[in-house]
């Protein structure tokens, strides 16, 4: 049994956290191999032979591989399946964006989002927006599986793993990279950070949720929104936690003006210590929350912030 | 060109979701369902393609239970030309996998032939976020995912993608597709006269068989549970108290 494990590299740079989360989740399926692709991506290697539990890494360099595009990415990893029985990655929206046309290349199942591993075949993953768990046991040969990370431990670091490149496969040349728009942030990565601040519809707008990031400023932390947040144009998509969002799970949530939908609650309800402040009483964030506080947030906020 | 939409019957994304007791499932029996709120963005995006003149046709396509032809009415009824029905399975509670959909969708695109499909990017009751994926990897197509912005230019579309940490725009030949996230547009509603003439509106009926897919599961469902329910804690009367109770458990 053999594990290949799509690293996360973005601009050359290996997402350590998201890596070490997946290499944690696969290391009881058998030996890990990291694979690190990219237009460059020998320093993302170098980086990923440190990750305790990793037993060999895999860099592919090729202009191609840049801007981790679908098409050249699955090409890459299905000419170098034939060597595994499990092809896994952390549940990015790059490998979210990959592995399922990994899988249909190999004519298997995606396993997405799995939570929890039972054996080499048998999975347990969250449907219906984490309203049930179910078990899969999968029939095909090879398991082509996404990771989510928030609940799988980083692996260590202390590994000395050697590292051997690989070649592109040929690029088929259907889509092409025009620009990426990243948010410069100092703030920390919102699936990664030991405190995360989110703001939901109770916000009010785009302007007021300024409120919110002062407070995760002070606090050292990511700032999340509610899919109704980031409907209603206050807060933008990359910050949305939820089931069709991100996932998060820190030491501390605090949870701002948030009702509490279902989809909300998937997104965060693993969170060591969940904070509401909440107008209504009645919101089902507080059935939740470990400490709540009905209060108007343009009071409370500020005040917390000062206080903290 | 024309473009296919390929449309998923599911429980209404209002209706909380309930493990039956034997954990064979999810109860389905009796409860409101919908089309994919993802779906309804992708049907959507394909009539304001139509409406900025780069798109002439709208067809939609389902493929689950005989029932799915609500979700098509819908469809029709908002905009959409022409819709196919793939019946695959007789009960509500038997989903058909993202590999096996992909493998009948790839079959319907052979006979249509559209410049573009556009899905959802995930059914809101498996969660898989694969069928486009799939589709694309099938037909040998280029996939622009998780879009915020689609324009078609001649021969490519020029797509805005929702990645992690902002936005990734492309530029992906035709034939392509194409999958929706939340921020794409916000779908319409059917009018009354609309859902009157969308009953006119032809609807194909097929079948898996039809099209030579087998639709076995490759994913046997070992178990279905309830997440572990997570205890309310305290509320607290103000901000000092909290900010106590904060430091006491050493988070912040």
């Amino acid at each position: 049994m053999a594990v290949l494990l799509l690293g996360e590299v973005n601009n050359g740079e290996l997402s350590v956290d998201a890596t070490a989360k997946a290499v944690s989740a696969a290391k009881s399926l058998g030996d890990v191999t990291v694979l690190c692709a990219g237009a460059s991506a020998a320093a993302a290697g170098e980086a990923a032979a440190k990750i305790d539990g990793v037993a060999k890494v895999l860099v592919a360099e090729d202009p191609s591989l840049g801007h981790r595009l679908a098409e050249p990415t699955a090409a890459l990893i299905v000419g170098l399946a034939g060597d595994y029985s499990h092809i896994v990655a952390p549940a990015t929206t790059d490998a979210k964006n990959v592995m399922p046309r990994v899988a249909a290349l190999l004519d298997v199942m995606i396993l997405s989002d799995v939570s929890g591993v039972v054996d080499a075949g048998t999975f347990e993953r969250p449907i219906y927006a984490g309203n049930a768990i179910q078990t899969v046991k999968s029939k095909d040969a090879t398991k082509v599986i996404t990771f989510r990370t928030s609940t799988f431990d980083a692996a260590g670091e202390g590994g000395a793993a050697p590292v051997e490149t690989v070649n592109a496969a040929a690029d088929p040349a259907l889509s092409s990279w025009v620009e990426d728009k990243v948010a410069e942030s100092d703030r920390p990565e919102l699936t990664s950070a030991k405190t995360v601040v989110s703001g939901g519809r109770g916000v009010g707008s785009e302007d007021d949720f300024k409120i919110i990031a002062a407070l995760a400023d002070k606090l050292g932390a990511a700032v999340g929104a509610s899919r109704a947040a980031v409907d209603s144009g206050f807060a933008p998509n990359d910050w949305q936690v939820g089931q069709t969002g991100k996932v998060v799970a820190p030491d501390l949530y605090i949870a701002v003006g948030i009702s509490g939908a279902i989809q909300h609650l998937a997104g965060m309800k693993d969170s060591k210590v969940i904070v509401a402040i909440n107008k209504d009483e009645e919101a089902p964030i507080f059935q939740v929350a470990d400490f709540g506080l009905v209060a108007d947030l343009f009071d409370a906020v500020p005040e917390l912030t000062e206080k903290l | 060109m024309k473009v296919l939409v390929p449309v998923k019957r599911v429980i209404d994304y209002n209706v909380k979701a309930r493990v039956k007791a034997d954990g064979s499932g999810v109860d389905l029996a009796n409860v409101k369902m919908s089309m994919n709120p993802f779906d309804e963005i992708a049907v959507e995006e394909a009539i304001r393609l139509k409406e900025k003149g780069a798109v002439e046709e709208i067809v939609v396509v389902s493929i689950g239970v005989k029932q799915a032809q609500e979700t098509l009415r819908t469809a029709l009824a908002m905009g959409a030309d022409r819709a196919i029905l793939v019946v695959a399975a007789d009960d509500v509670h038997q989903d058909i996998e993202p590999l096996a959909v992909a493998k009948i969708l790839a079959k319907v695109v052979e006979e249509e032939a559209p410049k573009m499909v556009i899905l959802g990017k995930q059914a809101i009751d498996n969660d898989m976020n694969a069928t486009g994926q799939m589709l694309a990897a099938l037909l040998g197509w280029g996939q622009a995912t998780f879009a915020s912005e689609v324009v078609v230019e001649g021969e490519t579309a020029k797509v805005t993608r929702e990645v992690d940490g902002g936005l990734q725009t492309i530029e992906v030949k035709l034939p392509t597709i194409v999958t929706t996230d939340l921020r794409l547009n916000e779908p319409r509603y059917a009018s009354l006269p609309n859902i009157m003439k969308a009953k006119k509106k032809p609807l194909e009926e097929k079948t898996a068989a039809d099209y030579g897919v087998d639709v076995t599961p490759r994913l046997e469902v070992v178990s279905t549970k309830e997440p572990e329910s997570r205890q309310a804690g305290e509320m607290v009367p103000d901000v000092d108290t909290l900010v106590a109770k904060l430091k006491e458990k050493g988070v912040v």
